[in-house]
């Protein structure tokens, strides 16, 4: 069923955009559409492109925030990949902070 | 199939015929009706929902968007692009659990992320309840941890509140359901103020150790299943918690489409509880300081799928439009309009999220 409704209706998670508007709704309240706005605006591309593989692929590459693809030689993933999401949405995410308080670095 | 044949009230009908739409009873079988049939499903559906939650009904223009999802040929549809919205989740690791593939609670994030398009994640203890997780919270936060080096979505950490499991015979408080019936009120409420309180204390508990793990927030599903002292204890815990960690992402799912007043005397914020429906759900939830709602509306399987789809959105559109937070519709089986069905039906799941998305004007599902 997760399947379908993915299919249907959902944005696409890591594969698009997903993740970073439903991290924006969560967190800051935002509503679905303020919440591509922002995502969009800080992406530099259109909020039609937020659903697009093929062009958010490209942006997640450049940026280096995680794509689906974490074979050898993938760029950053996981909590790497947190790390530059929490500054290019100007974002307090918990783990990263935690991470940060851990290892004594700062960024 | 005798039974449903029943339900049907004549209106199943052989495939072959013409101009027959083919569509879904509530508990998934398959019905065929007249077009004029749909029309008047979808026009009780709305004026049920405008009549239990006060509510206003969809307009024209929704009745005819929703009249050709329902009777759209095609099996499987979908949104059109640029009106998706993002997908959270309850219970989301156990989901593979129950299918039988016993894989560890961080490899089934990672799939999720990978392989299906998750917007969210969600990590959990089988039990799905907060009293028994305090118990192995070492091993719960460990695995939180682990998973929040590896994934890259939101990563929330869910429970039901599940308040019965504070009553005997399973836990200390009197059970209440064992009151009523000898005439004991007020100390069946009573009861139920002492569970509600256990297990409002258990959530602060269980939030303090999983965003202490790193965990973006906690998801709170299924919240007041067990009545109105349930959803009071919940709406106290978020608010404990909100003061707490202004920054915790705090989702509130619900459990059915209005507050059981099992104690029925409780108010929050002078707003009494029992009987609350949808809208007022999300404004009271979004007072005390959730992040967003996942709101319901149950499923009815005596009726058809273009009854209770029309019902559903009408309820959860008025919630959508009056909610100060984000309102993500619970599109689970038996909710939403999705038929009460262990393998929902493809056709039904796929215009549930389209109309939710389209029609009803959600944030996510």
């Amino acid at each position: 069923m997760a399947i379908c409704h993915s299919q249907a209706s959902g944005l696409g998670g890591v594969r698009t955009s997903g993740d970073l508007v439903a991290r924006m709704q969560l967190a800051k309240g935002m509503r679905i559409n303020e919440a591509k706005k922002f995502v969009a605006d800080k992406l530099k591309v259109e909020v039609k492109d937020l659903s697009d593989e093929v062009v958010m692929r490209e942006v997640r590459e450049d940026l280096d925030i995680a794509t689906v693809f974490m074979g050898y030689g993938s760029g950053s993933r996981g909590i790497e990949a947190k790390a530059k999401i929490s500054q290019l949405l100007d974002l307090k995410i918990n783990c990263v902070e935690k991470f940060k308080e851990k290892t004594g670095m700062r960024f | 199939m005798t039974k449903n044949i029943s339900i049907a009230k004549n209106k199943i009908l052989h495939e072959e015929e013409s101009n027959m739409i083919q569509t879904r009873m509530g508990d998934g079988a398959i019905v065929s009706m007249s077009e004029s049939d749909v029309r008047q499903e979808i026009e009780e559906g709305i004026e049920d929902a405008v009549k239990r939650a006060k509510c206003e009904p969809l307009s024209g223009d929704d009745i005819e968007q929703l009249y050709d999802i329902v009777c759209d040929p095609r099996k499987f549809i979908s949104v059109k692009r640029g009106n998706e919205l993002t997908l959270t989740y309850d219970s989301q690791p156990l989901k593979f659990t129950r299918l039988g593939l016993p894989g560890a609670m961080p490899q089934i994030a990672q799939t999720y992320e990978r392989c299906m398009m998750a917007d969210t994640l969600e990590m959990c203890y089988v039990h799905y309840s907060a009293k028994p997780v305090k118990q192995i919270f070492p091993e719960e936060e460990a695995a939180v941890a682990e998973t929040l080096l590896i994934t890259t979505p939101t990563l929330l950490y869910g429970v039901m509140p599940n308040m019965p499991t504070y009553t005997k015979p399973d836990g200390p408080c009197e059970n209440a359901t064992e009151l009523m019936p000898k005439g004991m009120i007020k100390e069946a409420q009573a009861a139920q103020i002492e569970a509600a309180q256990l297990m409002e204390d258990d959530i602060v508990l269980l939030g303090d150790h999983m965003y202490g793990a790193g965990a973006d927030g906690i998801d709170l599903d299924t919240t007041a299943a067990g009545g109105d002292a349930e959803f009071y204890g919940v709406l106290k815990a978020v608010e404990r918690l909100r003061e707490k960690y202004p920054d915790m992402q705090i989702e509130v799912g619900m459990s059915g489409e209005f507050i059981l007043g099992f104690h029925g005397s409780l108010k929050y914020k002078g707003k009494r509880l029992a009987g609350m429906y949808p809208a007022d759900q999300c404004k009271i939830l979004a007072e005390a300081g959730a992040s967003m709602v996942g709101a319901v509306v149950n499923t009815n399987t005596r009726k058809s799928f273009p009854w209770n789809m029309a019902r559903a959105l009408t309820m959860i559109k008025q919630a959508t439009k009056e909610s100060p937070i984000p309102v993500f519709a619970n599109v689970g089986m038996g909710v939403g309009g999705v038929p009460m069905q262990i393998t929902p039906p493809i056709d039904s799941v796929s215009r549930v999220s389209t109309a939710m998305a389209e029609i009803g004007g959600l944030d996510g599902l």
